[in-house]
C-alpha cells in the first residue's frame, strides 16, 4: 500500500506561509494514497507560477515546464504511456491566460487525465498583477485603475468545450478537495478541477473568510451532475452563494480509446528495433 | 534525335490535377529504369492561379532540375505565355486547339500540337477533368514512349478508386495518344526509350524524412500544418496504424513541440516538423527540451521569409535562426541533408544523437528538397543502427535513496547522465525548466549553475568528436572550391559536370553538420584552396557568415539567390566560371 511518507521529499515547499497551495498539495498526496497509485506511475506536470513548483515537493515523476504549456506535455505523456496516472497542476494565469488555447483543446480532447487549477485570481509569483479570473474593477499593479474586462468563467468554459468532468473545490477545505480529486481521478475521462486558492500575499479580497462565507457543496444541494444545462446554469452562480463540488460528470470514450495503436501495448513499451519498412518502400516504386 | 534526355512540363490552373498527372509521367519513366527529378511551382491558393510541374528525365542519375524544356503541356493559354521562353529549339507545345495562339508570339523552331480536348472527351464519354490525361497520352505519343507502361501506372495509382475510374483515365490517355499518332508525323526530336533496368522509388525529401523516422522507431509525431512541412504530417498520419505511431495534428506549433517533449520525456522517440513561422512559436519549447535534456527531433523545412514570406517557394534563410533560436546556451545540434538519400539517413542519425546526447536535434531542410521528387534506390535500412543512449541500470537505481529524487542530471565526464523514465521504480525525479541540481531541484547557487551549464555544454564537445568530417569531392588541385549546405547539393553536382566539360577544375565541400560545426576541416580547406565560393539560397550569405564566425576566414565570393527559386546548374556554372576567370 502506498503511504503518505512515500510521497514526501526532504525539501520543504517555499510557498508563503498560509498559502492554500499547501492544502492542495496535502489533498493531492492524500488522493494518491487513497487511490493507492504507485509514485513511479504518477506523472505530475506543471507550467510556471507558484503552483508550477508543486512537482518538486511530491515524490512522483514530474515535469515543470514552461508557462502555459503543461497540458500538451501531459497529453503526450498519457499518449506515450497510457498506463500512467497523469496530473497537471497550474495556476489561473498559466491555464486561463497564456495557456487558454490548450485548455479548450484539452477539454474537447478528453484523455483520461486530471487537470487541477490553483485559481487565486491574481498573479502571485510576479508579485500581484491582474489575472484572467480577477473580477472587474479589481485594482492590481498592472491595473491601477481597475480591471476593465469581465473575468473568465472556467467552469462554463470547460463545460462548453466538451469536458466530461467539471468540478470546483476550495483550498481551505482539504477534505472536500481530496474527495473531489479522488472522484476526478476515478472518472475515466478528462477531469477538470478549478480550486479556489486564497493568495495571502497579493489578494486581500478573495480571502479564506471570503470563500468560507460563500461556498456551498453542490452535492449537498442535490445537484444533477448529468444535466449539462443545469451544470451550465450552476456555473453562472456568483456573489453571495458560490457552488463548489461536481458540476458535470458524464462518461464518453477517451481519446486513447480511439487509438488502436495503443490498445494492447503502450507506445513506450513497443519495441523499435525490428521495424520493417520494405513494404513501405515498395509503395513508392 | 535526342534519346532519353528531356524535360517535360505541365502547367495550368491549381486544382486541375497537375501534380497527379506529373506523378504518373514520372512513375512511367522510372518503371523502365529511367531517372527523374521534378520541381513544382504553385501559389498559396487552392483553385486557380498558375501551377506547373517540370520533370527532367535521363538514363543516368540526375540531381536537379535544368534549364530548357523540351515538351510542355499547356492546360491553358497562360502556361504558354509564361513558359514559352524556357522552350529549347525543336520543343513542342501540346495545347487545347480551341485556344487562339498568335503564331507571332511563338518562335519558328517551336512545334505546335493543338488537340481538341473537349471533342475527344465528349467522344469517349469521360469527365472534363480527364483533359490532363488526354494531354498526358498525347505527350507519350510525341516522345514515342511505351503506352503500356503508362497504362499500368494508371491502373496501380487508381486501384483503390475502382475499375470505372481506371477505365476512364486509361481511355482518356489512350485517346490523346491516338490523336497524336493519327494526326501528326512521328518526327519529334526528343524521344524516351525503355532501359530494361528495374524501377526505383520516386521520393521527395519529406518522404525520405518520414521513412527515416519510421525506420528509426519514431512513435510520436505532433505538428501543425505549414508548407513545406505539411506533407510530413500527411505521410506520418497515413502510416500511423500500419506502424503503430501516434500522430497528432495539434492546435498550434507551441503545443506540437511541447507534446514532442512530453513523449520524449516518457521514453518514446518523438518528432515535430514545421517551417520558419511555426518554429518561431516553437523556440521556447526548443529551449525547454535543451534544459530538461529531453530528446526530440525537429524538422525545420525552410521557405522564404520574413514573416509569411512566399509560402510555397524555397529559401535557405533560417540557418542562423536554427543555430541561435531560444534564450541561453544549450547544445543545439543542426543537421542539414543535401538530398533525398541524406534526408533518410540523417533523420535516423538525428534520433540517435537526440537520445545519446539527450537534447533536441534540428534537421534543416527546405521546400526545394522537401517537395521535389527524385529517383532513388531503395535505402539500406540497416546502415544506421538504433542507439537509445544511456538509461540508468539496476545498480544506479538501487543506489538511489527512497527519500530523494534520482540523480537524473548527474555530473559526468561527457555530460550525458543516465536517464530514467516514468514507470521506473526508484528512478523518480522532476525535470525542471529552472536551473537545477543533479536531482532536478531548483537551484540558483553559483556552483550548481556553473557545473550544470558546463555539463550540458560537454555533451556538444562529445558529439563533435563523434561526427564525420565533411569530405572534399573532386580534384584536390581544383581551380575553385564550392562550399555549401543543404539542397544546393543537386545543382552544384550538375554544375560541376558542366564546369569539368569546360575544363574548369572544381571541387565541393558539403557542410552536413551545421552544429557542431567542422571548423578545423573548413579552415583547412579554405586555407589550401585556390579560390572559394559559397552557394546559398538566401540574401545575406548566412553560411559564409557562419564560416567566418567559426574559422575566421572569408570566402572569395558569395553566390546568392533569394527569389524563392532554387539554383539551376547553369546559374552556378556561369557564376563559378566568372569567379575563376575574373576573380
Amino acid at each position: 500500500m502506498v503511504k503518505m511518507t512515500d510521497l514526501n521529499v526532504i525539501e520543504r515547499p517555499n510557498w508563503c506561509p498560509g498559502c492554500a497551495n499547501f492544502g492542495i498539495l496535502i489533498a493531492l498526496k492524500g488522493a494518491i494514497v487513497e487511490l493507492n497509485i504507485e509514485p513511479e506511475n504518477v506523472a505530475m506536470i506543471s507550467g510556471i507560477g507558484c503552483s508550477g513548483k508543486l512537482p518538486h515537493w511530491i515524490r512522483t515523476y514530474g515535469l515543470h515546464g514552461i508557462h502555459g504549456r503543461s497540458l500538451p506535455v501531459a497529453t503526450a505523456i498519457k499518449l506515450s504511456n497510457n498506463g500512467l496516472a497523469v496530473f497537471t497542476v497550474g495556476g489561473d494565469g498559466d491555464g486561463y491566460g497564456i495557456g487558454m488555447c490548450h485548455f479548450i483543446h484539452t477539454m474537447r480532447r478528453n484523455l483520461d487525465m486530471t487537470y487541477i487549477v490553483h485559481n487565486n485570481m491574481i498573479y502571485g509569483l510576479t508579485t500581484g498583477q491582474t489575472s484572467p479570473t480577477s473580477e472587474k474593477g479589481v485594482r492590481t499593479k498592472s491595473t491601477p485603475s481597475g480591471v476593465i474586462e469581465v473575468p473568465v468563467n472556467p467552469i462554463a468554459l470547460a463545460i462548453s468545450s466538451g469536458a466530461t468532468f467539471v468540478a470546483r473545490s476550495f483550498g481551505g477545505d482539504v477534505k472536500h478537495l481530496q474527495k473531489t480529486i479522488v472522484a476526478a481521478v476515478k472518472h475515466r475521462c478528462l477531469s477538470f478541477v478549478d480550486v479556489f486558492q486564497p493568495c495571502v500575499s497579493f489578494n486581500n479580497i478573495n480571502t479564506y473568510d471570503w470563500y468560507k462565507q460563500r461556498v456551498y457543496d453542490l452535492q449537498d444541494a442535490g445537484h444533477d451532475t448529468t444535466d449539462k444545462i443545469k451544470a451550465f446554469t450552476k456555473s453562472q452562480e456568483w456573489g453571495e452563494h458560490i457552488p463548489i463540488g461536481i458540476f458535470y460528470e458524464v462518461l464518453s470514450p477517451t481519446y486513447e480509446d480511439e487509438l488502436p495503436q495503443i490498445k494492447d501495448t503502450p507506445l513506450v513499451k513497443q519495441p523499435i528495433d525490428k521495424i520493417d519498412i520494405s513494404g513501405l518502400m515498395d509503395d513508392f516504386v | 534525335m535526342v534519346i532519353n534526355r528531356l524535360t517535360w512540363k505541365i502547367g495550368g490552373k491549381a486544382g486541375e490535377g497537375i501534380m497527379a498527372t506529373g506523378m504518373i509521367f514520372s512513375q512511367s519513366c522510372t518503371r523502365s529504369g529511367l531517372y527523374v527529378y521534378d520541381i513544382s511551382e504553385y501559389p498559396s491558393l487552392i483553385k486557380g492561379g498558375h501551377n506547373n510541374l517540370q520533370v527532367r528525365v535521363e538514363d543516368r542519375e540526375i540531381f536537379s532540375q535544368v534549364k530548357g524544356v523540351n515538351i510542355i503541356i499547356a492546360l491553358n493559354k497562360e502556361t504558354i505565355l509564361l513558359h514559352k521562353d524556357e522552350l529549347v529549339n525543336g520543343a513542342g507545345i501540346i495545347y487545347d486547339s480551341s485556344e487562339v495562339i498568335d503564331p507571332k508570339e511563338i518562335r519558328d523552331n517551336i512545334r505546335l500540337y493543338p488537340i481538341p480536348f473537349n471533342n475527344i472527351i465528349k467522344e469517349i464519354g469521360v469527365q472534363g477533368i480527364m483533359k490532363n490525361n488526354v494531354a498526358l497520352g498525347a505527350s507519350i505519343a510525341l516522345i514515342d514512349y511505351d503506352f503500356g507502361i503508362v497504362e499500368k501506372v494508371i491502373r496501380d495509382n487508381f486501384k483503390r478508386k475502382g475499375d470505372k475510374i481506371i477505365d476512364e483515365n486509361t481511355r482518356a490517355a489512350r485517346a490523346g495518344y491516338d490523336y497524336i499518332k493519327n494526326n501528326f508525323k512521328n518526327d519529334f526530336e526528343y524521344k524516351l526509350e525503355k532501359t530494361g533496368k528495374p524501377g526505383r522509388m520516386i521520393l521527395t525529401g519529406n518522404d525520405a524524412i518520414c521513412m527515416g523516422a519510421i525506420n528509426a522507431g519514431c512513435k510520436f509525431y505532433a505538428a501543425y500544418p505549414m508548407t513545406p512541412a505539411s506533407s510530413i504530417l500527411h505521410f506520418m498520419a497515413a502510416q500511423e496504424r500500419r506502424f503503430n505511431i501516434v500522430v497528432k495534428h495539434t492546435e498550434d506549433e507551441i503545443s506540437a513541440i511541447n507534446m514532442a517533449i512530453g513523449a520524449g520525456f516518457t521514453g518514446v522517440r518523438a518528432m515535430t516538423g514545421t517551417s520558419g513561422g511555426g518554429f518561431c512559436l516553437m523556440t521556447e519549447g526548443y529551449g525547454l527540451a535543451g534544459m530538461l535534456e529531453v530528446p526530440i527531433v525537429i524538422i525545420l523545412s525552410m521557405r522564404p521569409g520574413p514573416s509569411t514570406g512566399m509560402p510555397t517557394w524555397s529559401e535557405q534563410g533560417d540557418l542562423k535562426f536554427a543555430l541561435n533560436a531560444s534564450q541561453g546556451d544549450f547544445p543545439r545540434p543542426v543537421l542539414v541533408p543535401g538530398d533525398v538519400e541524406e534526408s533518410f539517413y540523417l533523420t535516423q542519425e538525428a534520433f540517435n544523437i537526440a537520445e545519446k546526447y539527450q537534447t533536441p536535434v534540428i534537421v534543416l531542410s527546405d521546400k526545394n528538397l522537401a517537395e521535389s521528387h527524385k529517383s532513388t534506390d531503395k535505402f539500406d535500412t540497416k546502415k544506421v543502427t538504433i542507439d537509445r543512449g544511456i538509461y540508468a541500470d539496476a545498480a544506479d537505481l538501487a543506489a538511489s535513496p527512497d527519500t530523494t529524487f534520482f540523480k537524473r542530471y548527474k555530473y559526468t565526464e561527457n555530460g550525458v547522465s543516465p536517464r530514467t523514465i516514468p514507470g521506473m521504480k526508484k528512478g523518480i525525479y522532476t525535470a525542471a525548466s529552472d536551473e537545477h541540481d543533479e536531482e532536478g531541484n531548483i537551484r540558483e547557487d553559483i556552483d550548481v549553475r556553473i557545473k550544470m551549464m558546463q555539463k550540458r555544454a560537454r555533451k556538444m564537445d562529445s558529439l563533435a568528436k563523434e561526427l564525420r568530417q565533411p569530405e572534399l569531392v573532386g580534384p584536390h588541385d581544383a581551380d575553385i572550391t564550392i562550399i555549401a549546405a543543404g539542397s544546393t547539393k543537386g545543382p552544384i553536382k550538375e554544375a560541376m559536370i558542366l564546369l569539368e566539360n569546360e575544363g574548369v577544375k572544381v571541387n565541393y565541400l558539403q557542410i552536413v553538420y551545421l552544429n557542431p560545426f567542422p571548423s578545423e576541416k573548413v579552415a583547412k580547406v579554405i586555407g589550401s584552396a585556390k579560390k572559394t565560393v559559397v552557394v546559398e539560397n538566401n540574401f545575406s550569405g548566412q553560411l559564409a557568415d557562419i564560416i567566418k564566425e567559426k574559422t575566421g576566414k572569408d570566402v572569395d565570393k558569395r553566390i546568392l539567390k533569394y527569389d524563392g527559386r532554387p539554383f539551376y546548374p547553369e546559374e552556378i556554372f556561369t557564376a563559378v566560371k566568372e569567379v575563376v576567370t575574373h576573380g
